[in-house]
């Protein structure tokens, strides 16, 4: 391995850099693109869905059709495009914030990111082998035991491979937080989005096994002859809502912290103020989490386990609503005053307030069991979550991309080319969603693939149509910026924000070993106080030395790979139990390969570390 | 530094946590035993739900012996004590006597998973109770099964860290594979504890 890298490197081996890569900045980029491809293709489904729903009685596409894209859509949006998309914010931003030279786990952290690339593409493979899944994300039995065709075999492994890669990732950042800060990074210095994140980590934790469970009992079920959700054999289908649920909450929270994290970073910079009651901000966090955790049934309002338990789940999940309130405050707080600049992440920032504000505001209404009977399973419900995934965790993504652009590839996205994207995204997600808590309050069920005609919904849909166009449109202006930004690769400074936080006081895109010289934090907001009592550059806290890196590896590429290939031995069984055993065979190997072999990394010398100059610190 | 590493003799006191790769192994680990803490919460509610929806097939009251389980648990519960011996020798830099005690663990591991085999031939041949014979038996034969396959994965993993090792002895890159190997130990152990309680006991009684 060369210290200095290699400008000229050709198509081969950069593929090879990526494919072994163990640098938590090039896993960003991976989870980036991979992130971004789903998020495309979820877009799609979802424009094919608008499309049928524009007019009533529409023939657009078949039921059958109707029902794999809309199961395909959430399950896209969730689990392959917005939390890949939160991990590539997380790798690039995370360490470099608390000051480390990289994760705790490097390699579990490829691996993690090549465990959810094959788990989706497994997922997506069902597109070509009979039939995607057709029974909602959430896949309630009994419906999806008596699904047929093996679309629902796809749902339960391709998540199953992909969710073993987001707990991996979730323990990194767990250990990464509290065992790689800088010293003097104090948990209460750390800025508010490496808090929401290690915080949602946790729930990671704690929460994906409920899925990895409720996943298997399906496989079991459906390819094993189990009798889990089975009535006739005495299994009960209330066991995978709660499993389901269990996990599918917490899951809400895992996606929205992280927002709130990056939303915490770029109001203060660009209202030129520190964080409004930020131990406040800390506390309503871990708040939300741990509330999180005790509200799953407020899903099952209208299955009847009785009114006590509604009750109880009504009440814990209303009472979310205070932290999120003071979250929502101490936003407002941080711009009173404030020297605002109304960059584009800025004003994502300040759609996001009353976007994310309305989402709860429903998410409160539909906490009230009673009312619940009447909103369940209604366009009211597609109109909430709507509010808060893309009015929260969506523009919270593209603020936060756009935010940290600079940071990940050293380039500047076009300001005027970004304020388009959002204002066309922004519009766009308007038109399309609030006339759906009319249509729900009208009585129109979610999940339907027609609607009657005159039944006074065919207006709101059109509207709701034209509207996705338009955010469409917006999407397709952002990838043009980021395509003609990176043909033109203007570098910029490691500051162009003029921002706070640590990781700015790197160059950009950073070296790959991040800090040259451990770098030394002297209060919240570190580069802000060395820009006010210091020469505006962060101290180092450790002499010029040697640096220890990581190894790259091929072995996450492989041992994923193992289980994707496995993957179609268990769905298909017969004679097709060679490929399971092939691929189990790989997967061991790899996992028995990373065991035995000695893997001490490499140390880049000081000498060397002299030579680049350009001190990183500074 | 590097190759420090891989020297042996001469460890600090606590080998497992001496490096930061070591602490962060630690510390992951636990981690990881809280997810898999509610993995298996979530299978043990699982059985709760079903373990007496029986439909045609036996009930646990006709199944369980528990003498059967009872040998397995004390088998299980003293490899738990011979993996605490074999750290006990680890942090006193005894190489030779760290890899008796794992030893012996996994023999004491690889008698209960036979027995455990033994236990659902038994259940499959003489009662007819197979995985689809209820929601019960597939209840049944998912918890435990998942515990079946923890120990057996976790004695491919000690006998492949003391293959690996046999020639070397301990080093501060080793010894915190042999610490948190024997973390996972005594997590599957406790687990037991909670199949032997929830699944037999209550099995029998309630």
């Amino acid at each position: 391995m060369s210290t200095t890298a290699n400008q000229k490197a050709g198509f081969g081996s950069t593929l090879w850099e990526y494919l072994t890569t163990v640098d938590h900045k090039k896993i960003a980029i991976l989870y980036l693109i991979g992130g971004l491809f789903f998020f495309l293709l979820g877009g799609l489904q979802a424009m094919l869905i608008r499309i049928q729903l524009i007019s009533p009685d529409n023939e657009f596409i078949s039921a059958q059709f109707y029902n794999e894209l809309m199961t395909m859509h959430g399950t896209t949006m969730i689990f392959l495009a917005a939390m890949p998309l939160l991990f590539a914010l997380m790798n690039a931003v995370l360490p470099l914030q608390i000051g480390a030279r990289d994760v705790a786990f490097p390699f579990v952290n490829a691996l993690g990111f090549w465990l959810f690339f094959f788990g989706g593409i497994f997922l997506n493979v069902s597109w070509f082998a009979g039939g995607a899944p057709d029974v909602g994300w959430t896949a309630y039995a009994p419906l999806s035991i008596f699904s047929e065709g093996h679309g629902v075999d796809y749902y339960a492994i391709g998540l199953q491979i992909s969710g073993f890669g987001t707990l991996m990732a979730g323990i990194n950042f767990i250990v990464t937080v509290i065992n790689m800060r800088a010293p003097g990074m104090s948990f209460m210095r750390m800025p508010l989005f490496t808090w929401t994140s290690f915080i949602a980590s946790v729930l990671i934790l704690f929460a994906f096994p409920a899925l990895t469970v409720g996943l298997f009992l399906l496989t079991f079920d459906r390819l094993f002859g189990g009798n889990f959700f089975d009535p006739e054999m005495g299994g009960n289908v209330i066991i995978w809502e709660h499993l389901f649920w269990i996990f599918g909450h917490p899951e809400v929270y895992i996606l929205i912290l992280p927002a709130f994290g990056v939303f915490s970073e770029i109001i203060p910079t660009f209202s030129k103020k520190r964080l409004f009651g930020y131990s406040s901000m800390v506390f309503a966090t871990v708040l939300i989490a741990f509330l999180g955790f005790m509200v799953w049934a407020h899903h099952m309002f209208t299955v009847g386990l009785g009114p006590i338990a509604n009750s109880i789940f009504a009440v814990a999940t209303m009472a979310i609503a205070v932290p999120t309130g003071i979250k929502i405050f101490n936003w407002l707080f941080t711009m009173w005053g404030g020297n605002i600049r109304l960059t584009s992440p800025m004003v994502f920032a300040l759609a996001f307030i009353p976007t994310f504000t309305i989402g709860g505001i429903t998410g409160v209404m539909l906490a009230s069991a009673a009312a619940d009977f009447q909103y369940h399973d209604s366009y009211f419900v597609v109109a909430h979550f709507h509010y808060v995934i893309v009015g929260g965790v969506v523009l919270g993504i593209f603020a936060g991309l756009i935010y940290w652009w600079p940071k990940m590839f050293g380039t500047m996205l076009n300001e005027k080319l970004n304020h388009w994207f959002f204002w066309l995204f922004f519009i766009g997600f308007n038109l399309t969603f609030f006339v759906q808590h009319f249509l729900g309050l009208m009585g129109m069920p979610r999940r339907y693939w027609k609607f009657l005609p005159d039944q006074g919904l065919d207006l709101f849909n059109l509207i709701s149509t034209i509207g996705a166009f338009f955010m469409a449109a917006g999407t397709i202006v952002f990838l043009y910026n980021v395509i003609v930004t990176q043909l033109k690769g203007e570098k910029v400074s490691g500051d162009p924000w003029d921002a706070r936080t640590l990781e700015w006081g790197i160059p950009s895109p950073p070296p790959f070993y991040n800090f040259k010289q451990e770098p030394l934090v002297r209060g919240l907001d570190p580069l802000w106080v060395e820009k006010r009592q210091g020469n505006g550059k962060i101290q180092p806290a450790e002499p010029l030395g040697d640096i220890h890196m990581p190894n790259n590896s091929f072995a996450p590429f492989m041992l994923s790979l193992g289980l994707f290939i496995a993957a179609f031995g268990v769905v298909y069984q017969g004679s097709m139990w060679v490929l399971a055993a092939i691929g189990f065979a790989i997967t061991a190997g790899s996992m028995l390969y990373r065991s035995m072999k000695d893997d001490l990394g490499y140390h880049i010398h000081k000498e060397d570390l002299e030579k680049e100059g350009d001190g990183s610190n500074g | 530094m590097a190759d420090d590493m891989l020297k042996s003799g001469n460890l600090p006191e606590n080998p497992e946590r001496a490096t930061l790769e070591g602490r962060n192994k630690f510390l992951g680990f636990w981690f990881f035993l809280g997810g898999e803490t509610v993995l298996f919460a979530s299978l043990f509610g699982t059985y709760l739900a079903l373990r007496n929806s029986t439909v045609d097939g036996p009930s646990s009251q006709e199944l369980f012996g528990l003498g059967l389980v009872f040998l397995m648990t004390v088998i299980l519960l003293t490899s738990s004590l011979t993996s605490v011996y074999a750290m006990y020798h680890m942090k006193n830099n005894d190489f030779k006597k760290m890899q008796l005690w794992l030893g012996i663990t996994v023999v004491l591991g690889l008698a209960f998973l036979g027995l455990e085999i033994y236990e659902f031939v038994h259940y499959v041949h003489d009662y007819e109770f197979g995985y689809t014979t209820s929601a019960f038996s597939t209840a049944f034969y998912t918890l435990v099964g998942f515990h079946g396959a923890h120990v057996a994965f976790g004695l491919a993993w000690i006998i492949s860290l003391m293959v690996r090792n046999a020639k070397r002895g301990l080093n501060l890159y080793n010894a915190p594979k042999f610490y948190v190997a024997s973390l996972y130990w005594h997590f599957i152990d406790v687990v037991w504890v909670f199949i032997f309680t929830v699944v037999y006991l209550m099995g029998v009684v309630l």
